[in-house]
């Protein structure tokens, strides 16, 4: 068998494996506020296949808005902390020597548990010598299901976390979002900001990353600490540039240098904004950007491996 | 009774820190054998969260009695409290040599709450 054909079998058995199971789709950025929604309930509703968003910034979820789903499910959810029976628990402090987040100390012969600082690892239940600690449930927040049926030929499954009053741990929520509802071909994560554990959580184990940004300072100085990450947790990914015509050149020329190709610009209209403030999607018939939007599935193939780029399901077709 | 002061510095005349999670470092005094110790703390200055939980928690593995500290919030005071530390809080002396001072001339009150707000929640 020649090299090509052993590329192409492999290629074959990748695109088989990935059609059995969802492809998911991260939308992130660094910057906050630079079209990460807009343009994932865009793809979401410009996909025209069995599709499910899943809005997992959860400290402010927004997605709904635009959506505005037919909601069908609400539920509660909890998050494991460590409970130590005390007559088993022998003050060895492994558990807190172990917890990377300060969240249990032992002092007067005893452990002590701070759940708001606990990020759910279990990893203290797991090390305890003695079994002396088990899960207690903590709420943490709801999962809210639906659906949008604006076109009832290409339905949009929707799910919506939203982080309970009072509490700071977004990823165990996060996971939740990812992990609820039956599985759709295509799975569109809309990201939270930023690159620090939400983020993280949200693009982990995701096929495919695009980074939103803006061509502004600030879009830039994101921009790179975003790249860096998603390239240290090995996913491709590709960018976006929204407003593109504001700015300045400098985040087209940091892509350029860094061989990062630009996969769509969405230009800088009132028009855009003005949808926006209505509530519409990018994809609203007559709305300005529509044109655009196949550009994504045009410029795909050069923004990522060729394997990843076979294997992309048809968006924006 | 050893005394653990937080501290900006490693020597006695260094400024007393007035963050106790977050001090660059803690001066452990043994006001009976005059011998001072440096206990590090540069973990906790870099912390994400839990810096006051686990400056408490390494104080306590020291060996501390008593902590001389700017202010203290209510998770640390409440690790120090469960191994029976007293908490000092001051903010009228400048040096760990002065508060230390203090301390040997009684002037300083055992604090029976935090002084603080917590920073997480």
């Amino acid at each position: 068998m020649s090299e090509t054909q052993k590329l192409e079998t492999q290629i074959s058995d990748m695109r088989r494996e990935k059609n059995a199971r969802p492809f998911t789709l991260a939308i992130a950025s660094g910057k906050g506020g630079t079209g990460k929604t807009t343009l994932a309930t865009a793809l979401a509703e410009a996909a025209g296949m069995g599709v499910t968003l899943r809005d997992c910034d959860v400290e402010e979820p927004n997605a709904h808005l635009f959506v505005q789903p037919h909601w069908s499910r609400h539920t509660e959810q909890n998050r494991p902390v460590p409970r130590i029976d005390a007559q088993r628990c022998s003050a060895c402090g492994k558990c807190a020597e172990l917890c990377q987040f300060n969240a249990i100390a032992v002092a007067g012969g005893r452990a002590m548990v701070f759940a708001e600082l606990c990020h759910s690892c279990q990893g203290c239940r797991r090390i305890c010598p003695e079994g002396a600690i088990s899960d207690e449930n903590m709420p943490m927040g709801s999962l809210d299901c639906g659906m949008q049926l604006k076109d009832p030929a290409a339905p949009i499954n929707f799910i919506s976390g939203k982080l309970a009053i009072g509490q700071v741990m977004a990823p165990p929520l996060i996971r939740a979002v990812k992990n609820v509802g039956a599985a759709e071909p295509l799975n569109i994560l809309d990201c939270p900001p930023g690159t620090s554990c939400p983020m993280i959580t949200a693009v982990r184990g995701s096929d495919f990353v695009i980074l939103v940004t803006e061509p502004t300072p600030f879009g830039l100085n994101d921009l790179e600490l975003a790249v860096e990450t998603v390239r240290q947790l090995g996913l491709p990914f590709g960018v976006i540039i929204n407003r593109a015509d504001s700015g300045d050149s400098r985040v087209h020329d940091y892509c350029r240098t860094r061989g990062i190709n630009i996969a769509l610009e969405i230009p800088w209209k009132r028009s855009i904004a003005e949808a926006y403030s209505r509530g519409d999607s990018l994809c609203e018939k007559g709305a300005p950007a529509k044109p655009a939007l196949p550009q994504l599935s045009a410029t795909w193939p050069t923004t990522v491996s060729v394997p990843t780029a076979m294997l992309m399901p048809p968006i924006c077709t | 009774m050893n005394v653990a002061f937080s501290a900006t510095g490693s020597d006695l005349n260094s400024d007393l820190d007035q963050r106790f999670g977050r001090a660059g470092q803690f001066i452990l005094v043994d006001t009976e054998t005059n011998a001072a110790t440096i206990l590090e703390n540069t973990q906790n200055m870099n912390a994400a969260q839990g810096a006051g939980i686990q400056a408490a928690q390494n104080v306590i593995n020291a060996g501390a009695d008593a902590v001389v500290t700017g202010n203290c919030g209510p998770k640390a005071f409440q690790v120090l409290q469960a191994a029976g530390v007293k908490i000092y809080h001051t903010q009228e002396h400048e040096t760990v040599a002065e508060a230390l001072k203090a301390l040997l001339s009684d002037t300083l009150q055992v604090a029976d709450s935090a002084n603080v707000e917590a920073h997480w929640s």
